[in-house]
């Protein structure tokens, strides 16, 4: 039994006559997906996989498939007779393409037995004479293919040996996405040992020392490991030191450590080749002739040894010297090499002599965090996920390094200018307030926090592109658009569409025990970001600016005040505040829809239906048969006058001098967090505070709490919204008391309403309480809804997150963005 | 929707209970029918010696309207379940009339021929139907109707809100039975704006019949066979022709009536443009904000233009710039010259590099003043074409324009409006921002007190970044 090694990703490329057994040799060792074959794209584009004519389309589809399995990470046979080198050349090509390595397995079987197979295959009329053909390329093929650029070569050189081996799988060497960490990653040493000391020691680590007092390892109490993102050396006092210390951490299991440009170019200055040794490389190999010949050698073989990037954490974490485009995380070719070591270069220099790098983190939009070094910045920031730990120690600068998964920044002063800057420091990559259209547009998936991926579909992202470029408020204010949400499942009662029962059921099946009841405003869903200092904005459910700038700035002032007197700036800690709110009146957005659609439709009703109604009078008096239909109609017409009582409710006008009411009913967020894990009696309480301060500007959300599992209560509680629509209330809304909450299958509703009977006139239509429209619009679906519900509510959640960890606002914007577009998806708008 | 029909004792109609043979429905019963929509109810509620009326009351479905609708409808905007359709006369009750009444309507009446043929003291009223009393009166006076349009609030505890679009009306007048009847069919789907059915060529066969004899000479023609038609132009035209045809004149006399159409300004702003876009000789050439592709066409024509490319943010307008543009019937040689693509100004768009010309004609007065330089960096330091080209109205000659004579914009959706001393800042600043050179010209007749209508700001990136 013989073991062949190929690497986890890589592209396999099969070499062997017809007849050698290609395609049984897949099948036994690869499964049928990973396996594409010539004869099946023969078939798939002729419907013949014989058919020798249709080979050229045949391999254009071959490797179209190939290309887009290797594109995605996946590890791809060819089952080709490749015996041509011409074959092949594409094939490397391909591989190169997409940074994989490159493995020939060749079954090299006698012709007889492959002349012998292909004659028992009735749909093969290959004569021996193609076979010997293609068995005498192969034969020449042999010894070059190495050179061809096949990183390996298993040659099985009888059908014996073909059928005796077992393949193996390695991983590549910068796959280590098993290990989770936590880790501490650090920039550019450039030998400041003792900043790293320093360093170290602020993070928590205690320090091995030998009995010279050299420092040989650090261990940290908690398990967390160092990652070093490469130039540990150059330029800087002691880079022997930075050295020993860190081989004894790699050594130990405390570290990990990429590979820089500068332990790539001391590893050539130390095998005698020619090198320049500018950028400090002659300070290192001056200090290093004091070491002792060993240390010298085994830190030549550690150098050399250091892999150009490391995939982390499930894939979640890569740190390369010089950064690292996604395209690249996890491949394996000398331009991923290339590119890690020294990042995005056109071999172009600048004014400095110093080769200009493209800002490739700019574009990044990678799933990874991506954390390098190599060009020193002023400060650690994130730019797309990335960050540059490269604060110019040696340059008089910090060592910085971050923790991960924390995501906090770590950093120790230089303890003085060890080496004069070649240029100035470079400033932050990118103006992280651009959005790209790409950000946006098209199938897009969104990780979330706590819904995982979240796909947005591609129809819908058109539709919301209109509506978020012309109408909404700028992208860097936009943090958040509200979720919709839910009606509770439909009522079994009689004459009534929705009841609060089905809330109480719905989250008492999902052990929400406690739940409040939170009175729907007859408003308009509003969401106001403030600042301390009376500077924000208020929107709407799409992003639109709610008022004018004039109104806006009175009420953003009053909230601001309000905010401040009862103390909540420093109650939070906060400068800015991101309130879920409800404005009234509706009319204060709605007045022309209540004009164009409500009134007109009720003027409409109340003049026709009793108009309809006197002339039936009239015909029945005369005995006409129209009983029923007059009955009906003076139905309809009380329903007609029931239907303008409801509309009218909400064109009250709020008594005040602005003419608004704003009912704060949840703190979203801060700068210092997020506050969905509150619940919600802190977030009603926070709106109270509000209102006693200015209870002309703010309105109280009345609210009652039930138990689901109390039968007493939750008749409480219908009785409360039975209470709050019969007064002509809109309804009300079932929350966990607990705010978020995950069940056993995910994320359960944030919210379900429980709309009024006579508020749902305006929805469903004045008559939608007969009996036979009601029976009808009891069929509704509320699945789709649900579920949009959640969607949106997790892409909320996350605008709000990734808002307040500081991320580039296209980051938030993609969230916002998606809630926006899921809206525009078709769904029951009476839902 | 109700209509009664009432026809009044006189010389001719000495009996007006004959009503019922001439509508072929006995004034003793009621009776119902399904029709389109709903269900349609004949009855009389009124038969004396002097007077006999004979209602025809249509209950409709909304719900079932929702569903069978097709088209541009898909059942996903509320605006569909809650509406005034079961109660304002519409074309539904067209449909309703052209099902139960369809002998009246095509005045047979076997046995009471003469009857048919004889002017009625006829009385209609409609409890609700849409437009206002001026619109009423200029539509059914001309055919000798006495019109009574009643007002109707929008609602009585709002006195501010005025008046429903909606009239009570009333119709009096002496004509035959079918006649009045067909003024109505007709009629009633030009006041219903929003039509229900889907317009196909037999609509027009179908106007072309009900109206023959009165709508060729009727003064509100154009806007009878315009809303009849519910908008669509082409069909409009064949519709045109015939009528023209029918009221024995030459075809291209009525065609005429169209040039009114076009606006001098909108001429002059293209040509301008286009002038501009010239000179520059370019080879590729971005419309940003093409809307329905008005300008494209033009572009395409310029020779030695290789790649014309229109975007914009509305997916439905660069449908219509494909309609307008003929993109389906382009050979394969024209339409790799012209790509229209969704995109947005506020977002980079990799698709748009290595541009020469791009346009930003009346676009930038539709952007929000705070998100503009947002649009100014990506156009100017993110796109980075040779040239841009920007066209917005002059604020300062609004005063003009009787109707802004007291302020306000040229379109409701313009967020601002430059004097030609803010276009002039605005363009130097961003000239000096992104290393632009900048000329400014008008466009238009310039009035020596508020300059033009429209100005133009024409940028040209700095020669030292222009390869040769």
């Amino acid at each position: 039994m013989t073991t062949l090694s190929i690497p986890e990703l890589c592209l396999v490329v099969l070499i062997g006559t017809s007849g050698s057994g290609k395609s049984t040799f897949a099948a036994t060792h690869f499964a049928p997906t990973e396996v594409v074959s010539s004869d099946e794209c023969r078939a798939i584009v002729s419907d013949d996989a014989n058919d020798q004519g249709a080979t050229s389309d045949a391999f254009e589809v071959l490797e179209f498939i190939a290309g887009k399995r290797l594109e995605r990470g996946r590890l791809t046979v060819i089952d080709a007779t490749n015996v041509q080198a011409s074959a092949r050349r594409s094939l490397l090509a391909l591989a190169k393409e997409h940074d994989v390595l490159s493995v020939a397995i060749v079954l090299d079987v006698p012709t007889g037995v492959a002349v012998e197979r292909n004659e028992a295959r009735p749909d093969r009329d290959f004569g021996a004479r193609v076979v010997k053909r293609q068995h005498d390329q192969l034969r020449r093929s042999l010894r070059g293919l190495k050179r061809e650029g096949f990183r390996t070569v298993h040659v099985l050189e009888s059908v014996e040996a073909v059928a005796a081996v077992s393949i193996e799988r390695t991983r590549l060497f910068n796959d280590r996405r098993d290990d989770h960490g936590p880790f501490d990653v650090i920039g550019d040493v450039h030998g400041c040992r003792v900043e790293l000391e320093d360093l170290l020691q602020r993070l928590g680590y205690a320090t091995v020392r030998d009995e010279q007092g050299r420092a040989v390892d650090a261990t940290h109490p908690d398990g967390r490991r160092a990652a070093f993102v490469g130039d540990l050396v150059d330029r800087g006092p002691d880079s022997p030191g930075v050295l020993r210390l860190v081989m004894g951490m790699v050594a130990g299991g405390h570290a990990v450590c990429v590979s820089g440009n500068h332990e790539a170019k001391l590893v050539r200055a130390l095998r005698r080749r020619s090198v320049t040794t500018s950028h400090g490389l002659q300070e290192t190999l001056d200090q290093l002739a004091l070491e002792d010949e060993a240390f010298v050698v085994a830190a030549r073989e550690f150098c050399d040894a250091l892999v150009a990037h490391y995939v982390l954490d499930d894939g979640r974490l890569v740190i390369a010297h010089a950064g690292l485009k996604e395209k690249y995380h996890g491949r394996a070719s000398g331009r991923v090499r290339s590119f890690a070591l020294y990042g995005d270069t056109s071999g172009e220099t600048d004014e400095f002599g110093l080769p200009v790098r493209y800002p490739w983190a700019d574009d990044y939009r990678g799933a990874a965090t991506v954390l390098y070094g190599h060009t020193p910045v002023p400060e650690a920031e994130w730019v797309n996920n990335t960050m540059c730990l490269d604060t110019g120690c040696v340059f008089g600068g910090s060592l910085t390094a971050l923790r991960y998964p924390e995501r906090e920044v770590v950093s120790v002063a230089a303890r003085q200018t060890y080496y004069e800057p070649v240029r100035p420091l470079a400033p932050p990559e990118r103006d992280p307030q651009v959005l790209a259209l790409d950000d946006v547009l098209g199938h897009r998936v969104i990780d979330t926090e706590h819904m995982g991926r979240v796909s947005l579909r591609e129809d819908d992202a058109a539709g919301a592109l209109e509506v978020m470029s012309r109408f909404a408020v700028a992208p860097a204010e936009l943090l958040y658009l509200p979720p919709t949400m839910s009606p509770v499942d439909t009522s079994s009662r009689e004459g009534l569409l929705e009841h609060p029962d089905e809330a109480f059921e719905h989250y008492a099946k999902r052990s929400v025990d406690r739940v409040i009841c939170e009175e729907k405003h007859m408003g308009s869903r509003a969401v106001v970001r403030v600042r301390a200092d009376g500077t924000g904005v208020v929107h709407s459910r799409t992003g639109r600016a709610f008022f004018d700038t004039t109104t806006q700035d009175i009420v953003l002032g009053r909230v601001a005040r309000a905010v401040d007197a009862v103390g909540l700036w420093d109650e939070l800690g906060a400068s800015w505040l991101l309130l879920d709110t409800e404005i009234l009146p509706w009319t204060a957005k709605a007045e022309a829809m209540v004009r164009r659609q409500y009134a007109r439709v009720g003027a409409a009703a109340t003049t026709a239906l009793p108009s309809a109604a006197t002339v039936l009078e009239a015909a029945a008096a005369r005995g006409a048969d129209v009983g029923e239909l007059l009955d009906r109609t003076q139905s309809r017409a009380e329903n007609a006058r029931r239907f303008v009582d409801a509309y009218r409710r909400y064109v009250q006008p709020v008594d005040n001098d602005l003419g608004v009411q704003v009912a704060p009913f949840q703190v979203l967020a801060s700068d210092k967090g997020t506050y969905e894990l509150r619940d919600h009696s802190w977030h009603l309480d926070m709106a109270d505070r509000l209102v006693q301060v200015d209870p002309d500007l703010f309105r109280t959300t009345r609210r009652h709490l039930v138990d689901t599992r109390d039968e007493a209560s939750r008749a409480d509680g219908a009785r409360w919204w039975d209470v709050l629509t019969s007064a002509g209330g809109e309804g009300m809304v079932v929350k966990p008391l607990d705010n978020l909450v995950r069940g056993p299958k995910g994320l359960v509703q944030p919210g379900l309403k429980v709309r009024g009977r006579e508020y749902l006139r305006i929805i469903y239509g004045a008559d939608y309480t007969d009996p036979t429209t009601l029976e009808r619009l009891k069929q509704r679906n509320v699945g789709q809804k649900r579920s949009m519900a959640l969607r949106e509510y997790a892409l909320g959640l996350e605008a709000v997150r990734r808002a307040v960890a500081g991320e580039p606002v296209w980051r938030v914007h993609q969230c916002v963005f998606g809630v926006l577009a899921m809206e525009s998806e078709p769904v029951d708008p009476r839902l | 929707m109700l209509l009664t029909i009432s026809a009044g004792r006189s010389a001719v109609l000495e009996d007006p209970t004959d009503l019922g043979f001439l509508l072929h429905k006995h004034p003793g019963r009621a009776q119902r029918f399904d029709v389109y929509g709903g269900t349609a109810h004949v009855f009389y509620p009124e038969v004396d010696v002097d007077r006999c009326t004979a209602a025809l009351l249509l209950e409709v479905d909304p719900v079932a309207l929702v569903r069978g609708r097709s088209g541009t409808n898909d059942g996903f905007a509320l605006g569909q379940y809650v509406n005034d359709r079961p109660y304002v006369a519409s074309s539904l009750l067209s449909v309703a009339m052209g099902k139960v009444f369809r002998s009246a309507l095509n005045g047979q009446c076997r046995g009471h021929e003469e009857l048919a043929g004889a002017a009625l003291e006829l009385s209609l009223h409609l409890p609700a139907v849409p437009g206002d009393p001026d619109l009423l009166r200029r539509l059914f006076e001309p055919m000798g109707w006495e019109v009574s349009a009643g007002p109707i609030a929008l609602d009585d505890t709002r006195p501010e809100w005025g008046d429903a679009p909606l009239v009570s009306l009333g119709l009096t007048g002496t004509m035959r039975l079918a006649e009045a009847l067909n003024h109505l069919y007709v009629l009633l789907p030009v006041l219903d704006d929003a039509k229900h059915y889907w317009v196909g060529d037999d609509e027009v066969d179908k106007l072309v019949r009900a109206g023959s004899g009165w709508l060729a000479h009727h003064p509100e023609r154009e806007l009878v066979t315009h809303r009849y038609l519910a908008h669509q132009r082409a069909l409009k035209d064949a519709a045109m022709q015939r009528l023209v045809e029918l009221d024995d004149r030459p075809v291209d006399e009525a065609l005429d009536d169209e040039a009114v159409v076009a606006r001098p300004l909108v001429r002059e702003r293209h040509d301008a443009v286009l002038d501009a876009v010239a000179r520059m000789r370019p080879s590729t050439i971005v419309d940003l904000g093409c809307g329905a592709g008005a300008l494209l066409g033009s572009l395409l024509e310029m020779q030695g233009v290789a790649r014309v490319i229109g975007t914009e943010v509305s997916a439905l307008a660069l449908t219509k710039a494909a309609k307008r543009l003929h993109v389906d019937r382009m050979t394969e040689r024209q339409s790799d010259r012209l790509t229209l693509l969704l995109s947005s100004l506020q977002y980079e768009d990799d698709r748009l590099a290595d541009i020469d010309v791009a346009i930003l004609m009346e676009v930038v007065e539709h952007v929000d003043p705070d998100r503009l330089p947002a649009v100014t960096a990506n156009v100017f330091g993110t796109m980075r074409p040779r040239h841009v080209v920007v066209t917005t109205p002059n604020a300062e000659h609004n005063v003009r324009y009787p109707a802004l004579a007291d302020g306000g914009f040229r379109h409701p959706d313009h967020r601002f409006e430059w004097t030609r001393a803010e276009l002039a800042d605005w363009a130097t600043s961003v000239g000096q921002r992104y290393g632009y050179e900048v000329e400014v010209r008008p466009v238009g007749e310039a009035d020596p007190e508020v300059g033009p209508p429209t100005h133009m700001a024409v940028f040209t990136l700095g020669a030292t970044e222009v390869p040769a």
